[in-house]
């Protein structure tokens, strides 16, 4: 099972996405995914991913073996989008496929909390036609503690 | 020449996403930096990444080689 990890430089569609990873892992009695979008109703405009080529794609690549080895799945697929996007849009979308269905939500959602927090990007959010660099969340340091 | 690569809010602060510099011990490089990128730069929380690998400590420029300064994630 080789990991399937990509950035994504515009707008994906996760159904899709999801559609032809399910097919592709007729073997799995479960798939989990995980589909992360631009949160909307909060004056947010617009909303920014930056990243760092030669350290974000390895180091979610890193991260997709570590999961990989971590629980047994027939298939692992993450989509991380960069650049400009609008409320609604999605973000990110990860994916876990695993004979049985506790190793595949238990993958998808380390995950999760690892790209959050672990993961090379910085996020930026327009307000009011002006750009504001989002701070870490604690919240997310906590999510990464769960896992030990 | 070197390059100073900057992520995040340090983009702001330095007005641009990249700087070329000298090659040189980047104490030195910094210290002719304007104070205020000077500062953030060497924020407590700020890794850095020599041509695409994560370093500490003491760093010495090359010609060609490429420094960035990561400031904390705030991703997914």
């Amino acid at each position: 099972m080789a990991p399937d990890v990509r950035l994504a430089e515009a707008g994906f569609d996760p159904g899709a996405q999801i559609d032809a990873f399910a097919r592709g892992v007729p073997q799995a009695g479960g798939v989990v995914s995980f589909l992360g979008q631009v949160r909307g109703g909060d004056d947010v405009e617009a909303l920014e991913l930056t990243h760092y080529a030669p350290l974000t794609l390895p180091g979610m690549r890193d991260l997709a073996g570590v999961v990989a080895g971590r629980w047994a799945l027939d298939g692992l697929l993450i989509v991380h989008r960069v650049g400009v996007m609008v409320p609604g849009e999605p973000i990110v979308l990860v994916a876990a496929a695993a004979r049985h269905r506790r190793d595949a939500f238990a993958a998808a959602d380390f995950a999760m909390d690892h790209l959050k927090s672990q993961s090379w990007f910085w996020k930026r959010e327009k307000r009011g036609g002006v750009w504001a660099w989002v701070e870490p969340r604690a919240q997310d340091h906590a999510d990464l503690a769960r896992w030990g | 020449m070197a390059r100073l690569v900057f992520l995040g809010r340090l983009a702001d602060v330095a007005g641009a996403g990249e700087m070329r510099v000298a090659p040189g011990a980047v104490a030195e490089i910094m210290a002719d930096l304007p104070g205020e990128l000077a500062q953030a730069l060497a924020g407590p929380k700020v890794r850095l990444a020599l041509n695409g690998a994560l370093v500490s400590g003491v760093v010495v420029l090359a010609e060609g080689d490429e420094l960035a300064f990561l400031p904390p994630v705030s991703g997914g």
